[in-house]
């Protein structure tokens, strides 16, 4: 590890602290309904939206019915973008005349990109029509909000008292996309073609290069998708190789913004929990436990990357970081921030060849999902699943001290804690189960790339990714493969609705109980020692779980290459 | 549900048009103003043709130049990839083998361990356009032989050429080798 390397990843850390005060305050503006500089030009819009979709702006929705709304919204859109794949070579915007997408990819990348994950078991310059990409921005500019959307519910169910609804679904949809989503998007993608990313409509570019010979370079809208790309911690790049592709990310300085807009919305959004309920500091604990676990993963991560690979220092002789799969421009200090940040985050683009990385590389991206991406997380389900552990951790202290367990004024009772286990329990029984269907089977291994221990370690983690609708991938791994594309898919469903259906259930329970006010037998929701129990929680809770099966995946791996064992053919 | 189908099917209309057209016209028009050599690929042109893009590696086989990374993509950047291999996976020592034979054959008389990682070591796009710092002054005394010049000029090409982190901690140093290559082109029709 050098110097520099370890002080930008503190010195971004801390960014992310001073960060989360305005956009907290900027968002609470918005669902607040108080004045923004946009109104004048954005109010008039939206009034004209629910004029011309129906919607009543003042009608007020229970869990079921916002639910309901919301998988409405999700299906439509499913269907409009599976349609739209399987006919890509009869639309326009087809330049390189792509062909139609397959049944199995088109229900595998409609399901990826609805969801929030952007799996991607396509490479984009070599499969997608500009009019499919666009199609895939639309859906990268909506599913993150439905993920927001969540958890606005969630925090009305924890605020409001003695009622019964959460708000409404069209609403916190709209006002999301107009003040939020396509002004910093837009702004970004402005920036990212400064930085470097090609936005225009043309065919690929023929270049005769100076040895003489000939290179086909893609390109297209990037900018422009790459913006909200990450902005909406989507992941699904214009490119194959994604934000490790030059023409996604030119510079270090074009990754770091990027990474600015990934983390914006859910840093904001801690600090937005704390003003709505009335008490920041709720918002400021939550954001420590987050930044403590990230900060942990991201330094050893960078640790293992920064020590190489020492059976290629044995047998080849070479001293050095690992620069397998890694880009030279960003090298192992910033390539790991970024891999440590797309698996925390969930936005799932990757700058480096995540198949590459050392085994404690891959294992701290395989834990930071497997942890229920709740260490920061995606727009409004990070928060969402740390609020449920907040739920769990309560009752847990509740348990030790012998009271009835409360959360902001608000009993915890066993229907909550049930619900809240529930969105824990189904998720990890997706991974395990499918990945020891995956690794028991002729389609499962067929798709394996690696050999050894490290082949279950591109299992688990696709199952992972799926679940946390992260959508980052040990690259080797086949997922254009049907077996793949679908439990695949079907993992990315779970992922999204086994945490939605119990988390609105929760808010749902909430809204309606009284508040009881504050006493001495309180456990105090804030500071240093909840903190501290909310982050053994989620270790102990949420992904001990899963030690069996890294211990036969990166663990056994990493034992193994520093004792100078090769798999698949020879030792050192 | 078939209220807020019928909701749902609007919705996704209009807010369509705001993200897909709308936005996207918007986007392209405004960066092919502000930026419009980075919005059409950052391409470089030499002797009036499109000779590749400075962002995008391109093969660089005879040693004359300086050598870009090894690409798992071939440098196909019509289908950017990784190698995509494992820590322990055999393949990948004997990748890292067959690099480094051939830095030792075409720079006679360095050591192993005094080649630089990234020119062993495959990129992550399979077209990283840039080489280390130190990669460029490795090769710089067989680019110099090979091609006539003293080495000093080419160590002073080098030293123009390196681009630094970004803010001081972001990032490493690098040398895009398309531009260096274009430049030792430029020093060499200006010596003859």
């Amino acid at each position: 590890m050098t110097v520099p390397g370890v002080l930008g990843i503190l010195v971004f850390t801390a960014f992310l602290v001073v960060m989360a005060k305005p956009m907290g305050l900027y968002l609470y503006a918005v669902y607040d309904r108080r004045k923004t500089w946009f109104d004048p030009a954005i109010r008039p819009v939206e009034r004209v939206i629910y004029r011309w979709t129906g919607v009543n702006e003042d009608h007020e929705m229970r869990w079921t019915e916002y639910f309901i709304a919301l998988l409405a919204f999700n299906l439509v859109g499913f269907i409009v973008l599976y349609i739209a794949l399987r006919i890509q070579g009869a639309l326009p915007f087809n330049p390189m005349h792509m062909k139609d997408v397959g049944p199995h990819l088109a229900f595998n990348t409609g399901v990826s990109f609805t969801t929030n994950t952007n799996w991607q078991a396509y490479g984009g310059e070599s499969t997608m029509s500009y009019a499919s990409q666009a199609m895939l921005m639309m859906q990268q500019f909506l599913s993150p909000i439905s993920g927001l959307a969540m958890v606005l519910a969630f925090i009305r169910g924890l605020t409001r008292k003695n009622a019964n609804t959460l708000g409404n679904f069209w609403v916190d949809l709209v006002r999301t996309l107009l003040w939020v989503s396509l002004p910093m998007a837009f702004i970004g993608a402005i920036v990212l073609v400064g930085l470097g990313n090609p936005q225009n409509w043309g065919t690929y570019v023929t270049a005769h290069t100076l040895q003489g010979g000939i290179q086909t370079i893609a390109q297209g809208p990037v900018g422009m998708m790459n913006s909200i790309m990450q902005l909406g911690d989507n992941g699904g790049g214009f490119f194959n190789m994604n934000a490790g592709h030059p023409y996604e990310t030119a510079t270090a300085a074009s990754l770091m913004f990027q990474m600015v807009l990934g983390f914006s919305i859910p840093v904001g959004l801690t600090y937005y929990f704390g003003k709505v309920v009335k008490d920041t500091r709720q918002g400021w604990t939550i954001l420590g436990a987050m930044l403590v676990m990230f900060l942990g993963g991201t330094l050893v991560l960078y640790h293992a990357e920064a020590l190489g690979n020492p059976i290629l220092n044995h047998l080849v002789g070479i001293h050095g970081p690992n620069m397998e799969g890694k880009e030279v421009r960003f090298g192992p200090a910033l390539s790991s921030l970024f891999e440590s940040s797309t698996t925390a985050v969930s936005w799932g683009s990757t700058a480096a060849a995540n198949d590459s990385l050392m085994p404690i590389g891959g294992l701290i991206t395989l834990w930071q999902m497997m942890s229920g991406e709740v260490i920061i997380g995606a727009w409004g389900v990070g928060l969402l699943g740390m609020l449920a552990f907040a739920v769990l951790a309560v009752f847990l202290a509740g348990l030790m001290v012998g009271r009835t367990p409360e959360y902001l004024g608000k009993k915890i009772g066993s229907y909550e804690v049930k619900m809240a286990v529930l969105a824990m329990i189904v998720p990890t029984f997706v991974i395990l189960g499918f990945s020891a269907w995956a690794v028991t089977s002729h389609g499962g291994l067929a798709g394996i790339y690696n050999p050894g221990p490290h082949g279950l370690s591109e299992v688990l983690y696709a199952y992972s990714s799926g679940v946390g609708n992260n959508g980052s991938a040990f690259g080797g791994l086949d997922a254009a493969a049907p077996f793949y594309t679908w439990t695949v898919g079907l993992a990315m469903l779970f992922g999204r609705f086994a945490m939605y259906i119990p988390a609105l259930a929760i808010a749902g329970s909430l809204v309606q109980k009284q508040s009881v006010p504050e006493s001495a037998g309180t456990f105090p929701t804030h500071g240093f020692l909840f903190g501290g129990l909310l982050i053994a929680t989620v270790v102990i809770v949420g992904a001990l779980v899963f030690f069996p099966a890294l211990s036969l995946g990166p663990l056994a791996e990493h034992f193994a290459l520093w004792s100078g064992h090769l798999f698949g053919g020879g030792g050192a | 549900m078939i209220k807020h189908l019928w909701t749902s099917i609007r919705m996704l209309v209009l807010l369509g048009i705001l993200t897909v057209v709308v936005y996207a016209a918007v986007v392209t028009g405004i960066s092919q103003l502000l930026f419009p050599y980075q919005a059409n690929g950052s391409l470089v042109h030499y002797h009036g043709r499109v000779i590749g893009s400075k962002l995008i590696g391109q093969s660089f086989t005879s040693p004359k130049f300086f050598d870009g990374r090894p690409s798992a993509a071939g440098y196909n950047a019509a289908a950017s990839t990784a190698s995509n291999y494992g820590p322990t996976n055999p393949a990948l020592i004997k990748e890292v083998q067959a690099n480094m034979a051939y830095i030792l054959k075409t720079n006679p008389g360095v050591k192993p361990s005094q080649v630089p990682v990234d020119l062993v070591e495959s990129s992550d796009s399979g077209l990283d356009p840039d080489i280390s710092v130190a990669a460029a002054y490795f090769q710089a005394p067989r680019v110099a032989r090979l091609n006539g010049l003293p080495l000093s000029s080419v160590r002073h090409l080098v030293a123009t050429h390196t681009v630094g982190r970004f803010l001081g901690m972001y990032g490493n140093s690098y040398v895009n080798v398309l531009e260096i290559n274009l430049a030792l082109l430029h020093l060499i029709h200006h010596r003859s």
